[in-house]
């Protein structure tokens, strides 16, 4: 594997974003985080599976909260201090492992496709594009959400 | 049982797309974040293939099971929602609301198109 190198590639790699430079553990926190987040969407979309046809909305929810969630944890953490240490670990555990597990981009490309014929066109249409819409709308939310968090709680020792 | 593996492939999922995204990101030199989009649009190819292969299995069947172990459990943990919907609010704030969009149209509809693709080919196969 020729991968070029370099005193910048193998910073970018030891604290780049997911460098792979002997980190069994942050992999190991991540597996973790990815079962629980897939079972919570299985437990789901078991007890409210989606109609043939009709809209998929527990997985629109799942989708819409998990972004929101990973917007407000990612700009929280981004905001409250460096990523490193417990800041990394929490947020490849609970947003690369539990929200990503818990949210799904391959369910809801299929369900749409299977919305898509002539007769349920239009439900296809409006949950491809109200997801992708309400998902960045939410994530939007979240962000917003952790700035105001921010707001209330002033850094030690800033100046008001 | 099946809910078990099927926890434990989205597990497996979460960290592959980790390995998956790190190693695109590297070999990137666009500022657009191709690594979640390259995961998006194979794991919605490869969910739509197990769809269109066992679209005719019963229930109880193993080929069920193989579909929602691999099919809900991997490729639901290798895919993400909500890391798609983060990217673009972050392209939307760096680069402009165009961009940002632009990004999310751009999976949305070659996600779309992966997925019937994988269900076209996996009825034909299956």
């Amino acid at each position: 594997m020729a991968v070029t190198d370099g005193p910048a590639a193998a910073a970018s790699r030891r604290r780049g974003r997911g460098g792979l430079g002997g980190s069994p553990r942050l992999v190991a926190v991540i597996f973790v985080g990815g079962a629980l987040g897939t079972f919570a969407r299985a437990v789901l979309e078991d007890a409210a599976p989606a109609r043939p046809g009709a809209v998929p909305w527990t997985t629109l929810a799942i989708n819409v909260v998990g972004s929101l969630l990973l917007g407000l944890l990612l700009e929280t953490l981004a905001r409250t201090g460096p990523d490193e240490g417990w800041r990394r670990t929490a947020r490849l555990g609970l947003g690369t492992g539990v929200l990503g597990g818990f949210t799904t981009y391959s369910t809801f490309a299929v369900e749409t496709v299977g919305r898509l014929a002539p007769q349920t066109l239009l439900v296809g249409i409006a949950y491809a594009v109200g997801s992708v819409v309400s998902g960045v709308a939410a994530a939007a939310v979240g962000y917003r959400l952790a700035h105001g968090l921010r707001r209330s709680t002033p850094e030690p020792g800033a100046r008001r | 049982m099946t809910m078990l593996l099927m926890a434990l492939a989205g597990g497996v999922g979460a960290a592959t797309r980790f390995v998956t995204d790190a190693a695109v990101a590297r070999r990137s030199r666009f500022r657009v974040p191709l690594g979640t989009l390259v995961i998006n649009v194979t794991g919605s190819f490869l969910l739509g293939l197990l769809t269109g292969l066992f679209a005719l299995s019963s229930a109880d069947s193993s080929g069920a099971t193989l579909k929602a172990v691999i099919g809900t459990g991997f490729c639901g943990g290798f895919t993400t929602f909500s890391t798609a919907s983060v990217e673009s609010v972050r392209l939307w704030l760096a680069e402009g609301r165009a961009t940002g969009f632009g990004y999310a149209a751009t999976t949305l509809v070659l996600g779309v198109v992966a997925a019937a693709t994988g269900i076209g080919v996996g009825q034909l196969l299956g």
